[in-house]
């Protein structure tokens, strides 16, 4: 279904802007805020973006290897624990979706990088 | 001051990031804008109100002539639907002058609702024709398996006695197109400009199902640590004070 021109024009104002073009593949480091008690401070989760899904509610996920376990995390794109999303690199890749590379440790969980704008 | 209600479409629904960072899903609702077509007094119609169509462009082929007398009446284009709402009297003093506020051709826009946290929403309901009692009425249904039958309803009632179904007894039929009102569906954000109205959780009907909106008539009560902490309880009030006595 095709969506309708009013929530396409409400899903403009709605969104943030803030936040770059990045494709699955790409490596980016996302500045979580986090709360403690009264303070806020960042912190980076930096990961393989291995999947996106687009539209009015979009979301991505990072994954990254912490002391040998692997961690994911969706980030939807409007939400307020992002504070800033940096790309780090880019890599070639041949489908949409990564989730090959939750099998995959070490040497063969690396993927080929590129030069992308 | 202004009437309590409006109409509107269903546009679909989305969700929301509040400054908490929470999020929240909301229904999208196109409300209005709408014009008084009629307004109803005490002292001829024996009650207060204001009859209110959406604008939309209707064909005039299709307004017949007694509607189309009524439109002149309030020298107001023809609307694509009308229903009363309430007309509400201000709560100053100047209370009469608020009151002749309202008139036969005034714009109802979606800023009745600026003020407001809270509001109801009448649709009607997608049609879900001839529906078993699982759907229903939310049987629970047979075993899945074992050569079972999965969706039937089983008995209805004893033999010989009393011989009969009980009157109301739950049985499939058809179920959908209803009126259903939805109450306090809290409010998330207002458009004026594209005349949109969010309201947080799900509307009754379909997308482009036509909705009436008005002010809540029962909102939820503050809970305590906000407005309406104050209101003390007689009773407790007296049974404390008794007990501090002792």
């Amino acid at each position: 279904m095709s969506i309708h021109p009013v929530m396409q024009r409400l899903a403009e104002k709605l969104n943030r802007t803030d936040i770059p073009a990045f494709v699955p593949g790409d490596t980016v480091r996302v500045q979580v805020k986090i709360k403690e008690g009264e303070k806020e401070r960042l912190q980076a989760f930096e990961g393989i973006v291995i999947a996106r899904k687009n539209g009015a509610q979009g979301s991505f996920t990072v994954r990254k290897m912490s002391f040998g376990q692997g961690v994911e995390r969706i980030f939807p794109f409007n939400s307020k624990v992002i504070d800033k999303v940096e790309k780090v690199r880019s890599a070639r890749v041949r489908r949409a979706k990564l989730f090959y590379l939750r099998g995959l440790r070490g040497k063969a969980a690396r993927l080929k990088e590129v030069e992308r704008a | 001051m202004s009437v309590t209600g409006i109409l509107g479409k269903k546009i679909g629904m989305t969700q929301v990031f509040d400054e908490k960072g929470e999020v929240h899903p909301i229904t999208v609702l196109q409300a209005g804008p709408c014009v008084i077509t009629q307004l109803k007094t005490l002292a001829v119609d024996g009650y207060d109100a204001a009859q209110i169509g959406l604008v939309e462009f209707v064909k005039s082929s299709k307004v017949n002539k007694p509607m189309a007398g009524h439109f002149a009446k309030s020298s107001a284009a023809p609307v694509k639907m009308m229903k009363e709402v309430g007309i509400e009297t201000a709560k100053k003093s100047d209370g009469e002058a608020a009151q002749d506020g309202v008139k036969a051709g005034d714009r109802v826009l979606v800023d009745i609702f600026s003020d407001e946290k809270y509001v109801d929403v009448i649709g009607t309901s997608k049609g879900r024709g001839f529906a078993g009692v699982v759907r229903r009425h939310g049987f629970g249904g047979g075993p899945k398996s074992h050569g079972h039958m999965f969706q039937v309803q089983g008995s209805i009632g004893a033999s010989s006695f009393p011989s009969r179904v009980f009157p109301g007894q739950r049985m499939p039929g058809h179920m959908g197109v209803d009126r259903v009102t939805v109450r306090n569906l809290r409010i998330r954000g207002i458009d004026l400009e594209e005349n949109l109205l969010m309201v947080e959780g799900a509307v009754p009907g379909p997308r482009d199902g036509y909705v009436m909106i008005s002010k809540a008539k029962a909102p939820p009560r503050e809970r305590r640590g906000f407005a309406g902490a104050g209101t003390v309880d007689p009773l407790k009030a007296s049974k404390k004070a008794s007990g501090k006595k002792k």
